[in-house]
């Protein structure tokens, strides 16, 4: 009989029990004790059936052995040593209907952030000032109609407001809100708002606007003011917290359609995750909480690094561990990062790409110029076709061609490729001038995040099995 | 399964599948009871709507692919269908010569001795 190998996999234990969750089909099975011990016996190493049975049979029976190998086998957790056939590449059927449309209405901003990618120091060059300043209402209007053909059969679509400032365009966002109602309506589909903001030109009158029209909003801000000031500050310098506290509040007080999130970005300056998370849901009101490294070449002095990766990756398995309590209280926890990758885990999902920019997600640059995602709008090397002459149908296959997990050799053999497909098409940008590499430099800590929300996925499934019933309803069928 | 419990989702789907691997159904027939569970494969010529399930050679329905007969002709000639026939142009050139309908006639086919 042929020798037994293990084969790709991660382990890990929860709520007293033993779990593997397996690659790439990103399946979680709970293993009993057998299984366990099989899997343990053939850590790193080719059994054959006899040499397990010799092993094992003594403490299971020789029956109950054979049972669970061939459970194994079926799932296949364990295989032959013959090398496995790799998972055929097979590129997403295309017109893939888009789902959410990002306008960057303006690429113009009040503040100046040190660490921002679109002025910052790591900037694509020409992206955001090579267009007009701000949007028009004709290319916004010609976006909405572009969005709505590109969705295809499917009812909803998003429609995402981006900057710059996105608040310094506001009568863009106004118009276009209007006909996209306008036309959907007419379409029989509905559409979605949502924007992102610093917070800095939230006026009575544009809050009030933004809570009856039903525009979600995501906040940029990076904490108590000691942190927020260090970063988030005008171009005369002075810092913003003061600015926008009043402002924020006041929104969240008005706005309660939808959970108002904030959108935090981590430097090596502010990397006390927790005293942040805290002021921005306790002291603040926030909702939800989600937080970014900054996408930032290596060499800047406020990119996170090796230390810094582990002191934030040690931080968010605190505040997901503080998630985990509560949900077994069945409390909300705000803390949105754990919440995501949750939802990923218990879809099974096994991306081949790490997003759905370029597929399901596109961006619109300030001259109505398509690209990849709202992050490359402008970036002639990204630009994906126009809003007036469609998607490059041979621009889009290439991309999806070389970005495909396939193409991302470093990845083949890691374990948690399923979920995170290489990272960021802009951070690949920004780090290495191709956005089409894997992000090397964060997959300890991607790996270490994983297992984190693994640990806690499993114990939920264990010990509040309803937690995952609410996370099929919310994810959908 | 009895030592793995699926978690999530598609742990639960691959159950769900290996599951009908073992029913009786997962037997391959020609022309599939749609009525059956799992995946309806129609088998057959009928993948690429060429000479048979549907229509024959001719575009007619006259010599569908059903009778096993048609195996001696159609399937290795007209289809790609890779029936096993002896050797007619080398070797039995002469091997269908009693058979004119292979419907009616296809007791007369010779055997073909090596």
């Amino acid at each position: 009989m042929s020798a037994l190998v293990a084969r790709e996999m991660h382990r890990f234990r929860a709520a007293g029990g033993s779990f593997a969750y397996l690659v790439p089909s990103a399946a979680v099975f709970s293993l009993d004790e057998t299984a366990s011990a099989i899997l343990d016996a053939l850590d790193g190493k080719s059994l054959t059936h006899e040499q397990l049975h010799s092993e094992l049979a003594g403490r299971f029976g020789a029956a109950g052995v054979d049972e669970t190998l061939r459970e194994l086998v079926r799932v296949r957790a364990l295989g032959s040593t013959e090398p496995e056939r790799p998972v055929p590449k097979a590129l997403p059927v295309r017109p893939f209907p888009l789902q959410t449309l990002v306008l960057n209405v303006t690429n113009q901003c009040n503040l100046s952030c040190a660490y921002c990618y679109e002025y910052g120091e790591d900037r694509i060059p020409g992206a955001a000032t090579d267009g007009p300043r701000f949007m028009s209402e004709d290319t916004a209007r010609a976006a909405v109609d572009f969005m709505l053909k590109e969705s295809g059969q499917s009812p909803v679509a998003h429609l995402t407001f981006f900057g710059g400032e996105t608040l310094l365009n506001l009568p863009v966002l106004k118009s276009a809100i209007a006909y996209a109602r306008e036309r959907a309506a007419a379409l029989g589909k509905s559409v979605d708002f949502s924007m992102t903001t610093n917070a800095t030109l939230l006026k009575s009158d544009v809050i009030e606007y933004l809570a009856e029209n039903d525009v979600g909003v995501t906040i940029s801000i990076d904490g108590p003011k000691d942190v927020q000031d260090g970063f988030r500050v005008f171009k005369g310098g002075a810092g913003s917290y003061d600015v926008v506290l009043p402002k924020i509040k006041q929104l969240l007080a008005r706005h309660k359609r939808h959970l108002i999130g904030a959108r935090v970005t981590l430097t090596t300056r502010s990397l006390d995750v927790k005293r942040i998370f805290r002021h921005l849901t306790e002291e603040i009101g926030f909702a939800e909480v989600g937080f970014a490294p900054a996408t930032t070449a290596a060499k800047r002095d406020y990119a996170i690094e090796g230390e810094g990766y582990e002191a934030v990756l040690e931080q968010f398995r605190a505040l997901a561990r503080e998630f985990l309590e509560y949900a077994l209280d069945g409390r909300h926890h705000g803390f949105s990062n754990v919440k995501d990758t949750l939802e990923e885990i218990h879809k099974g999902m096994s991306k081949p790409y790490p997003c759905g920019a370029g597929l399901g997600l596109l961006g619109v640059s300030t001259d109505g110029d398509v690209a990849l995602c709202h992050r490359f709008a402008g970036s002639n090397a990204h630009k994906l076709g126009s809003v007036a002459g469609g998607i490059d149908r041979e621009a889009q296959a290439r991309f999806l061609e070389e970005s495909h997990i396939a193409e991302k050799t470093d990845c083949s053999r890691c374990w948690a490729r399923p979920v995170c497909a290489g990272g960021c098409y802009h951070e690949a940008w920004t780090r290495y001038g191709d956005a089409r590499r894997p992000n090397l430099h964060y997959c300890e800590w991607i790996r270490g995040w994983i297992h984190t929300c693994l640990e806690i996925y499993a114990e939920l499934a264990v010990r509040k099995p309803e937690f995952l019933q609410r996370l099929d309803e919310r994810v959908g069928a | 399964m009895k030592h793995l419990r699926p978690v999530n989702r598609k742990a639960a789907l691959i159950e769900q599948q290996l599951g009908q691997e073992h029913a009786p159904a997962g037997e391959v027939v020609a022309l599939q009871d749609p009525t059956q569970p799992g995946p309806h494969v129609p088998l057959g010529c009928s993948l690429v709507f060429f000479p048979g399930w549907e229509v024959d050679r001719n575009g007619g329905t006259a010599g569908l692919c059903q009778p096993v007969e048609r195996d001696l002709f159609d399937c290795h000639i007209g289809c790609f269908w890779p029936a096993q026939v002896p050797d007619q142009l080398n070797y039995a050139p002469d091997w269908t010569a009693k058979c004119a309908a292979a419907q009616k006639d296809w007791r007369k086919i010779d055997l073909i001795f090596p």
